[in-house]
């Protein structure tokens, strides 16, 4: 095939649960494949947020919303010669069929890169996939479409229980289930029958705790095909891929399984016509002690147990034609970088074609070698979802995911528990609810299973009877066990050199063999260096070290080579970002990857260190060194101490240059400034601002007395320890307060209260939840929220360049990291403006910050003519959510800029002048994106606690355009005409007015519940009454929603926090409708102004066009 | 890591270059010695060790976590474990699998093998690829210092005549079982004459599978022997050693090109490159592993492929009727040979697979093929 000239590569939108960082990954990986091959590259994501929409990584850059008719006008103006779908994951794909659906492709000319979309339909569709399987003969679970109960006991009868009922258009699965006996099938078929609106269900083979495996795989147009990886789960089939722990590569399957399943994803990806990646899922028997499968699973012959000349039966479950979570997860378990691979091959390359970057002198066309275990363990939101359902099934539920890497299952594990920075949760944790009856706990997968599963264990329970009744493979359960009985060791045993090695060699922290042993953390320490027990670092080279290779990926474990020489000259360590969270998104990776870069183009070495997978942080070329470790005071010592040479050897003989490797600690969001002053104890350097700067900004007391020195105002408010004190603080500040307990961050349990009764439910909560720590009272300012990120050069420079100012849509009282936030700020005055620009340069440089610094104001406006005061509400010495979206804006390097000045060039050297950095011709709104379809029991509505998991941004060259953009890619775009249903708090009232007048203008049919209906019909606009559902009606508000009968909904909520409400229930049925949902009057006014405007004259050019000014202002 | 409690006792491998890495005895409390190797596969650890062509050598597995799955005897691949040592990281004695249970541990033991676990595996290879394969010894860690000595007076691996590993008695595959030679074949499928030199049990099985009868016959059986059985073809099998020892079968092999189709495997690739007139010579530190890729000349294919071998085919000397058709991306080194007009090809790497990945069974069919071709079927 002929190379294209040009490629249009559509990334993969906001980070949402089930689509995370890893098309960062993919996206960027791809079109740096492309420049290599001198392919022009044209980029399309709608998520600021991305390395890959970074300007120099594509040809051509545009953030705009991904939808058909946006594509079509950016295919018409860049004419590309070809499309790659395959690496912008659901989304990406979808769009390219759809794209093709609709003529385009063929309109302009586009072929379409790699994997052909006809083999992504077969792969996709699942009648399509299902025949074809049975035509290669790889077997698929049986299942049977009935539509009565007599059919159902036929298909029963053929299929053999356990089965699984799946009715037929009913959302989310409703009235289905597994069932294990005839009893429970008869009642649940009947269920099934009932809830489906056309009386058909599905009885499939159940394969409920069958081993799920999969494989990584590619091809290429000669048909040479190769696995790059499995992975087994920990947790049997029934839990989604994406919230399973993960092992690579599998840990139970012997070579026959292995291998049989390789070949049959082989086999399966021939059939496709896969060119380039693909991940396939299989379920494969596991031990009939553990979980039962009857015998005729057998896929020929039958009989009891199985002979050992047959294989174990296995079914295909399903395949993503398309690089995914998995194969960057494969990437950074092997080295073997799939997404560039799969980029080079759909631009014509033969797997032999392509070097193997990592060993330098072998090719792309082997299959890795491991010699090390890598464990991944999801991150899931429940802790800052208290409410949501834990339970885990076929609906994913976490947001990110960490990976560890060592020598055996049991120290990777316990590494990977070190990475998820979950509250405290040790791998001793032990949760109190499940101490009753802890083989129960352990039945249920939930994001803390693995916490159930050992307290089962340290409760004596059979590893046997724990196995059968969770599914997982008693090979797990002992390692498990292995860590436990150490455990144990520990606690009764004196610790000598040969059990501290012993435990180290299994993984154990430091701080856990303190707290088992009796001692405490840096002891542990000091004590096991003079043993001689340190970690040594080893290679992930793809090859298990049959060739010489020559990345720089490493990981620790507790052996006798060390393979991460020091290698002398100017390098800083950047700590990363961990696992995405919400609170903690993909913008840390960004700022990650642009803090390594700029070191690096300023002659220094980067060092990174990070424990999450799907980044572009742990690309093995993002910096001179990646440690794949967790990021807690250990591994970074560990890692520091390698660096210098002090660890392993002398560092003089190793060639280190004796001066200690400084840590660079403000890019990597809260994990890793938490660590500036451990660090800093141990008497490590910090490159930027110290340890006392982030002290002085996070203390709330010694922050007051800094800003009341300064004069700058914040709003008023007093620690309390009581309910007494709680009230008589609240009355004199004034309600509505803002109430949050003491040091802890990203507006975690903070809430608005309106009176006492509130203010006395939330401090009893909050002191049951933490005794004795203080609760924070602040006075609620409902003004305009306002967000600036700055660049100090630093004591000695004190130039404060503020690269722009960004207004929240929302007032204040919502997340920053939830607001839709404009650049350049629309409508701050003159003098505001000049006060912000002044605050922050005296609070940049009076706090002493060399770098990032983030500050967060709201804006007074007692008079609507005068101008407003300006009152600090937050400030973070260090790169915040909103780096990326300014830096693409501005057109400021910001991160580049920051490392610069901590290596300590001025601003001025620089060429960047202190103040406010002078607006682009350009307005850019940031919309931020929510993933709550796919968390039941979560309350949607928006307030001091953050709760969105990505971000998108609109940009254009006015306001109503941007807007209209980042509505549109948010998915909160409502339609021109339709049906609104209002149900609208008191508080609230009377800023709805006028919204809801322009949507009565706008011919808008609305509904609403009894107390807005009467504000509508009193506005002399008509109006549907729909009852609660707590009055009763038929149908009732839910059922409303439900029906499909609504297109947009405005729910304020009371402000009593009590999720037993109507409200509630609103909330949560517009999401699982996938409906724009506005819990902010502010938002839907936006919302609705946008719609009226209209919007489809807005303009699509490339990021630089517009910050240049080169798109013409209509 | 899990460290064995019955049997803590500390060992130490010890490297002719005089390297020592210190570990605890797995399997029998015996010392040896032997070349050291390694095998960078992730599964197969029971395929590995009862592979003959590993016979007079020590086994590093570079993948940590070995015995997971634990021992299922009924896919041994001979008759016995055939390396002298193992050397993992870490074994596992409490395996899981739905078949197998028996432990690794228990498994060495009972077949006198020793072993070392708990070093560290990845120093031990990253050290052989530098320096080379190289001789060393299992022996308790009080003896380290004797070992060290007793290294001098090892024979080269290259020396040593490993014939004896291939069968001494002829027999039949029947059953899934080396069984004595019948009067009578059992079925009308080609018959094979293998020429066992020390093969893998699946070789067998596979021919079977596609309806061959099969005869296995000793290494040292002369070419007369083998047309005596009036075979459809022959197939030259792998075994351990160094080919250069091999001149007796080499000469077997010159008098049956053109009289019958051929098929050379491993050692019996080696055996059939020296009787087209090739040298072979010694790899620094071998192929062995589950993930070579090796390119098929004809298709522009790669391959990817299991290896078991120390030695190569040099295709210098390669007589003109003879073609180079496979090549190892890795080190340009021959893997496959084929004959331009008579039904003879060969590959240095194992179709069998077992351990490995099953993607070269196509290479039986080929023969089957140029036997019915022969046969006029």
């Amino acid at each position: 095939m002929k190379k294209p000239e040009s490629v249009l590569i559509i990334g993969s939108g906001p980070i949402v649960i089930g689509q995370a960082a890893e098309f960062d990954y993919a996206g960027t990986q791809a079109c740096k494949a492309m420049t290599e091959e001198g392919i022009r590259s044209i980029l399309v994501n709608s998520n600021p947020a991305t390395i890959m929409t970074d300007e120099g990584v594509a040809d051509a850059v545009y953030i705009e919303p991904l939808t058909v008719p946006v594509l079509r006008r950016i295919i018409e103006k860049e004419r590309p010669e070809s499309l790659l779908p395959t690496l912008g994951g659901q989304v990406g794909l979808n769009l390219a069929v759809e794209l093709q659906d609709a003529g385009i492709l063929d309109e302009f000319n586009v072929r379409v890169l790699g994997t052909q979309l006809d083999g992504i339909r077969k792969a996709e569709d699942r009648q399509l996939f299902r025949d074809l399987m049975r035509e290669i003969g790889e077997p698929t679970p049986p299942s049977v479409i009935v539509n009565s109960m007599e059919e159902a006991r036929e298909a029963v009868a053929e299929i053999g229980l356990p089965v699984a009922i799946r009715p037929a258009y009913t959302l989310g699965g409703t009235g289905g289930g597994f069932v294990r006996t005839m009893e429970e099938f008869e009642r649940v078929v009947q269920t099934g029958l009932d809830a489906s609106p056309i009386s058909q269900i599905l009885v499939e083979r159940s394969l409920l705790g069958w081993k799920e495996v999969e494989y990584e795989v590619m091809r290429d147009a000669a048909d040479t095909c190769i696995t790059i990886c499995n992975m087994e789960n920990l947790d049997p089939m029934g839990v989604h891929t994406g919230d399973s722990i993960v092992v690579a590569p599998s840990q139970t399957l012997s070579d026959k399984d292995y291998h049989m399943l390789r070949s049959a994803s082989i086999n399966i990806i021939r059939s496709l016509g896969i060119e380039g990646g693909c991940n396939v899922q299989l379920a494969l028997a596991p031990r009939q002690d553990v979980t039962a499968w009857p015998a005729e699973s057998i896929r020929e012959g039958g009989g009891v147990g199985v002979p050992h000349d047959e294989p174990l039966p296995y079914y295909v479950i399903e395949v993503n034609p398309r690089v995914s979570r998995s194969s960057a997860l494969a990437s950074k378990a092997t080295g073997y970088p799939i997404a560039r691979v799969a980029a080079k091959i759909a631009a014509g390359k033969r797997l032999d074609e392509i070097a193997n970057q990592v060993t330098g002198r072998t090719q792309a066309a082997f299959e890795p070698a491991l010699d090390y275990c890598v464990v991944k363990i999801p991150r899931w939101p429940f802790d800052k979802f208290e409410a949501g359902d834990r339970v885990l099934g076929t609906q994913m539920k976490a947001t990110g995911e960490v990976m560890a890497i060592d020598r055996t299952f049991e120290a990777a594990l316990q590494k990977a528990i070190r990475s998820l920075e979950v509250g405290g949760k040790s791998v001793l944790w032990e949760d109190a609810e499940a101490e009753v009856e802890p083989i129960l706990a352990a039945s249920t997968p939930t994001d803390i299973r693995l916490w159930h599963l050992l307290s089962a264990i340290r409760a004596d329970v059979l590893l046997d009877d724990i196995a059968q009744r969770s599914g997982v493979d008693p090979w797990f359960l002992e390692r498990l066990d292995a860590i436990v009985q150490m455990e144990r060791r520990l606690l009764s045993e004196p610790l000598t050199p040969s059990l501290m090695l012993r435990a180290k060699r299994m993984g154990f922290a430091d701080e856990q063999i303190a707290n088992l042993a009796g001692s405490v953390d840096e002891r542990i320490r000091e004590q096991r260096l003079s043993w001689g027990i340190k970690p040594v670092y080893k290679m992930v080279d793809t090859c298990a070290a049959e060739f010489d290779a020559v990345t720089p990926y490493f990981y620790s474990t507790y052996e006798e080579e060390n393979e991460a020489e020091p290698e002398g000259g100017n390098r800083a360590l950047v700590v990363g970002s961990g696992p995405i969270r919400i609170g903690q998104g993909i913008e840390f990776d960004y700022a990650s990857v642009k803090a390594a870069q700029a070191l690096r183009s300023a002659g220094w070495g980067a060092v990174m260190a990070n424990s999450n997978p799907e980044t572009v942080s742990t690309d093995f070329d993002t910096s001179n060194r990646l440690y794949f470790e967790p990021l807690d005071e250990e591994a970074v010592r560990d890692i520091l101490e390698n660096e210098d040479g002090t660890l392993n050897g002398s560092g003089a003989a190793s060639g280190g240059s004796g001066v200690e490797v400084a840590s660079i600690l403000q890019f990597g969001g809260q994990t890793a400034i938490n660590l500036a002053n451990s660090l800093t104890k141990a008497a490590r350097p910090i490159l930027g601002s110290q340890a006392d700067v982030i002290d002085l900004a996070e203390d709330r007391r010694r922050f007051e007395r800094f800003l009341a020195d300064l004069g700058i105002p914040q709003p008023p408010g007093t620690a309390v320890n009581s309910v007494d004190e709680a009230v008589l603080a609240a009355d004199a500040i004034g309600y509505p307060v803002l109430v949050r307990p003491s040091y802890v961050l990203g507006g975690r349990a903070m809430e608005i209260v309106q009176g006492v009764g509130d203010l006395a439910r939330y401090v009893t909560q909050a002191q049951a939840a933490a005794p004795g720590k203080p609760i924070l009272i602040d006075k609620y300012l409902a003004g305009i929220e306002v967000e600036v990120d700055a660049i100090c050069g630093g004591p000695g420079d004190d130039a404060v360049l503020i690269p722009g100012i960004m207004e929240h849509i929302e007032r204040a009282g919502v997340h920053s990291g939830d607001s839709m936030a404009v650049y350049p700020a629309p409508n701050l005055r003159a003098a505001e403006v000049a006060k912000l620009v002044e605050y922050t340069a005296q609070i940049g440089n009076g706090l002493g910050v060399t770098g990032l610094m983030n500050i967060q104001y709201v804006i007074m406006r007692e008079d609507s003519n005068a101008d407003g005061d300006v009152y600090v509400l937050e400030v973070n010495p260090r790169a915040s959510r909103t780096v990326p979206f300014l830096s693409k804006v501005t057109g400021v390097p910001m991160v580049e800029v920051a490392i610069h000045a901590m290596l300590g060039e001025t601003l001025a050297e620089q060429g960047y002048p202190s103040g406010l950095w002078p607006a682009t011709p350009l307005v850019a709104v940031k919309a931020p994106v929510f993933s709550m379809s796919k968390l039941s029991g979560v309350d949607t509505h928006l307030g001091p606690e953050m709760k969105s998991t990505g971000e998108v941004m609109g940009v254009d060259v006015d306001y109503d355009k941007a807007l209209s953009k980042a509505l549109i890619a948010a998915g909160m775009a409502v339609p021109q005409r339709g049906r609104a249903l209002l149900s609208i708090a008191d508080q609230d009232k009377p800023a709805a007015m006028s919204l809801i007048r322009d949507l009565g203008e706008a011919g808008y049919e609305l509904h609403a519940t009894a107390g807005t209906a009467d504000l509508i019909r009193g506005l002399g606009i008509d109006v549907n009454l729909v009852p609660k559902r707590e009055v009763g009606g038929d149908p009732d508000v839910i059922d409303l929603i439900r029906s499909g009968g609504i297109d947009m909904v405005i729910n304020t909520p009371e402000q009593i926090s009590s999720t037993i409400r109507d409200g509630f229930y609103i909330r949560r049925a517009a999401a699982e409708q996938r409906i724009p949902c506005f819990t902010s009057i502010d938002t839907a006014h936006h919302a609705v102004a946008a719609m009226v405007e209209g919007s489809a004259d807005y303009n699509i050019a490339t990021v630089s066009e517009y910050t240049a000014g080169r798109v013409a202002v209509v | 890591m899990t460290e064995r409690m019955d049997h803590p006792g500390e060992a130490a491998l010890v490297l002719a270059d005089g390297a020592v890495f210190r570990g605890t005895a797995l399997g029998a409390a015996t010392d040896t010695w032997g070349e050291v190797v390694f095998n960078t596969s992730m599964t197969g650890y029971q395929e590995m060790l009862t592979d003959p062509s590993y016979a007079g050598q020590i086994l590093v597995l570079t993948y940590p976590l070995i015995g997971n799955y634990g021992i299922d005897p009924p896919i041994d691949e001979s008759r016995q474990i055939q390396v002298r040592g193992l050397v993992v990281r870490s074994e596992c004695d409490s395996p899981s699998h739905p078949r197998g249970g028996m432990r690794l541990h228990d498994y060495l033991a009972a077949a006198g093998i020793p072993g070392i676990a708990g070093v560290d595996t990845r120093a031990i290879t990253r050290r052989i690829r530098h320096e080379g394969v190289m001789l060393g010894l299992i022996v308790p860690a009080s003896e380290i210092e004797a070992a060290k000595r007793q290294l001098a007076e090892l024979p080269d691996y290259d020396t040593q005549d490993f014939i004896s590993v291939g069968t001494e008695q002829p027999y039949r595959w029947r059953n899934g079982v080396p069984t004595p030679l019948a009067e009578e074949l059992d079925g009308p499928g080609p018959h094979v004459v293998v020429l066992d030199q020390g093969l893998k049990y699946n070789i067998l099985r596979n021919l079977k599978r596609r309806g061959c009868q099969v005869t296995a016959l000793p290494p040292d059986s002369s070419a007369e022997d083998i047309l005596d059985l009036n075979p459809s073809g022959v197939l030259l099998a792998p075994g351990p050693g160094d080919p250069q020892l091999r001149e007796l079968q080499v000469n077997t092999a010159k008098t049956l090109v053109g009289k019958v189709p051929i098929m050379g495997i491993c050692l019996g690739h080696q055996v059939l490159g020296r009787a087209f007139g090739a040298d072979t010579f010694k790899l620094k530190f071998g192929h062995r592993g589950g993930n070579h890729p090796v390119l098929e000349v004809p298709t522009g294919r790669v391959a990817i492929t299991a290896q078991n071998h120390g030695y190569a085919v040099d295709p210098d000397g390669l007589m003109a009727d003879v073609e180079v058709t496979h090549i190892n991306l890795h080190d340009q080194t021959v893997e496959g040979l084929a004959h331009r007009t008579e039904p003879v090809f060969s590959i240095q790497y194992h179709a069998e697979a077992s351990p490995g990945p099953l993607d070269n069974g196509h290479l039986f069919d080929r023969f089957l093929a140029a036997i019915g071709e022969a046969r006029g079927d």
